[in-house]
């Protein structure tokens, strides 16, 4: 789960780290009176999840209040790459002596953290990873020993800085590696990390994203957990009901029980020139009520033409799918046509429920999805 | 059997017993002195291991408590864990792994449905035994029921299982395909190799190159889904995510192309597959 800019920002200054003197405002109004209590030169920044907001449009910066309250006018209500502005971040300008980057984030494929610091922020980092790799340096820490300030000092020796300026952002370093350990964060970054005249390092920009498995001993984070903003309308309604489901461009909506087993379904009903609407996955032991919402959700969208549903019952039982099956038939009261694909634990009691309804029932995956492009 | 008393426990060690598998104790805090099914319940797994010499230990605890539960089976001495649990929050994982490698403890999952030997009527996991069969096929998959389809198709063209397990659906896991592909080289009992990818992350592409480095001296035949996954949208498992465009299927067809392995393009494809390669290599 991503979190706002400013929610970074707060985490970060809670732990000590400078962030630029700002407010949060939810208007016109508010923004322009933060605008004017701020004084000086400010930067409106759109409190969006849309990657590269800056390019395109949504932070503006502002010589005066006059300017800030035009800016926040054209901003708040606007849209940006399909999400809408509601609130701005307005901050004081910094003065930049230097832009750095650092980071903490979880490395799936070495398995702990690793601790990322670059000479050259305000970039995209992946882009500095391929014309600039020297200018990176990375910590992979020991999970069972942690990552201590002679780490980071070690590890940031390699840069051309000032010892004082070593020892400085080493404690940055550190902070954002217990911050990261402390909300079970799969990032915490800060791009750029802004050095201002006096000296002083500031996070100028910052992100955190928590792991999603960690939010139920996060209850500060667990309500708006509900609302994620890249969730489209259907995806947010499937993540209030607990449902896996991801919304597709197609017109088959597409059941199973089982992440893998329901890619493949999609694969295939595209291998044999049919459209997915969607992918839904029911997941192991489902019962009749969750089969029920899954299924009048797919039914629900629009451009859903038929439905195919494959099920494979290990710790799944074919006659509770078939009987949600029925259950969400009878109460969306939508006729569309439906195919089952079952296999496995009580498939004959499954199949005999759904055929006596008359809907089309196979054992065979390939003939499932075959029949699914003649019935729409 | 850790977490013996749950639901999900309790309904699993019933079939894994029936399957023939020894489950010589079952563990939940609690709830020693217990039986399920025959099995002896204690409260923690050093009593379980004192009591029956233990030496594997397969888990159903749910995710709060399993980095808990991981953590006293490595100090009581168990030296293989199979997690069944899915959602573990990573933090947690991260610093089990480490734990365990530290011991010399392999891990399998988080997130699996675990492992069977059809030959040996070995069951520790929770997949439908009745669709393996013994044979010469090892299997390796990131899959749950995605597996149990493909091996349905193997076992019904004769080849049937040497080994079939799964490393998880989760981005952070214990063994993965090259440590499988690594155990299947000196199987005897395998003579092929069906690995199940999906998208997200690069453990096919680390398998591949793997294969291509080592001139894998038996056949192996892939299956990748998620080729219509778009970007950025997690499909189901945790680890199945394409992020900043690396991830894609289209990455790992074509890794394993580069390797000379078939990619099958569905999954009734893969028996084909593999019966040209394992005639060949005979």
């Amino acid at each position: 789960m991503r979190l706002f800019e400013f929610e970074a920002k707060n985490i970060l200054k809670e732990y000590g780290i400078l962030i630029p003197r700002g407010k949060l405002a939810g208007s016109v109004e508010e923004a322009t009176q933060a605008a004017n209590k701020l004084g000086g030169a400010v930067v409106l920044k759109s409190q969006i999840l849309a990657k590269s907001r800056g390019k395109l449009g949504g932070i503006v910066f502002a010589g005066s209040p006059t300017q800030a309250e035009k800016a926040a006018q054209d901003l708040i209500g606007s849209t940006i790459n399909g999400n809408r502005v509601d609130r701005l971040l307005v901050e004081e300008r910094l003065d930049i002596t230097r832009e750095l980057y650092a980071s903490v984030a979880i490395d799936r494929q070495v398995k702990t953290y690793l601790v990322l610091a670059s000479t050259s922020g305000g970039v995209d980092i992946e882009e500095v990873a391929q014309t600039s790799p020297e200018k990176i340096l990375k910590h992979w820490v020991d999970a069972l020993t942690g990552f201590s300030r002679e780490d980071a000092i070690e590890m940031l020796n390699k840069f051309d800085i000032s010892k004082d300026e070593t020892t400085r952002l080493a404690h940055i370093m550190v902070t954002l590696y217990k911050v990261a350990t402390d909300y079970d964060a799969e990032l915490v970054e800060i791009n750029p990390l802004v050095r201002t005249p006096s000296g002083e390092f500031v996070a100028a920009d910052a992100r955190v994203t928590l792991d999603d498995n960690a939010l139920f001993r996060h209850p500060e984070f667990k309500d708006k957990s509900l609302i994620r903003l890249d969730d489209a309308p259907l995806e947010a309604e499937a993540r209030r009901q607990g449902l896996a489901y991801v919304d597709l461009s197609g017109d088959i909506g597409i059941i199973g029980n089982g992440a893998g087993l329901v890619m493949a379904t999609l694969d295939l009903v595209h291998l044999y020139g049919g459209r997915p609407a969607n992918f839904l996955d029911i997941g192991g032991g489902a019962q009749v009520e969750i089969i029920k919402r899954g299924v009048m959700l797919v039914l629900s969208k629009p451009e859903v033409k038929a439905v195919l549903i494959n099920i494979l019952g290990g710790i799944t039982r074919c006659d509770l799918v078939a009987q949600g099956v029925i259950a969400a038939l009878k109460e969306s009261n939508l006729k569309k046509p439906v195919a089952v694909r079952m296999m496995g634990t009580n498939e004959e009691e499954g199949k005999g429920i759904l055929n006596k309804a008359g809907i089309n029932t196979y054992s065979n995956l390939e003939e499932a999805v075959e029949s699914i492009g003649t019935l729409r | 059997m850790q977490g013996i008393t749950g639901n999900e426990g309790r309904f699993h060690t019933t079939s894994m017993l029936h399957y023939g598998t020894e489950i010589v104790a079952g563990v939940t805090p609690g709830k020693g002195g217990e039986r399920v099914e025959g099995v002896s319940v204690y409260n923690t797994v050093a009593e379980a291991v004192q009591n029956h010499g233990a030496d594997t230990s397969i888990l159903f605890v749910p995710p709060a408590r399993a980095k808990d539960a991981v953590i006293e089976a490595i100090e009581a001495g168990i030296k293989t864990l199979v997690i069944i649990t899915e959602l573990i929050p990573q933090k947690d994982v991260i610093k089990f792994l480490a734990k365990a490698s530290k011991s010399g403890v392999v891990i399998v999952g988080p997130n699996t449905p675990g492992l069977i030997n059809p030959s040996h009527k070995i069951k520790i996991g929770i997949m439908p035994s009745h669709i393996f069969k013994p044979g010469s096929v090892g299997m390796v998959s990131r899959s749950g029921t995605l597996t149990y389809e493909i091996a349905s198709h193997i076992s019904a063209s004769g080849l049937g299982q040497s080994t079939c397990l799964g490393v998880g659906g989760d981005p952070i896991i214990g063994v993965g395909f090259t440590d499988l592909l690594d155990f299947f080289r000196d199987d005897e009992a395998t003579e092929g190799v069906v690995l199940i990818g999906e998208i997200g992350g690069n453990a096919e592409e680390l398998a591949a190159e793997y294969i291509k480095k080592t001139d894998y001296p038996k056949p192996v035949v892939a299956y990748i889904a998620g080729r219509l996954a778009p970007p950025e949208k997690r499909m189901g498992h945790a680890g199945a995510i394409i992020m900043g465009g690396g991830g894609t299927a289209k990455s790992k067809i074509d890794a394993f192309g580069a390797a000379g392995v078939p990619v099958a393009e569905k999954p009734s494809d893969v028996t084909r597959l593999l019966k040209i390669g394992m005639g060949k290599y005979q």
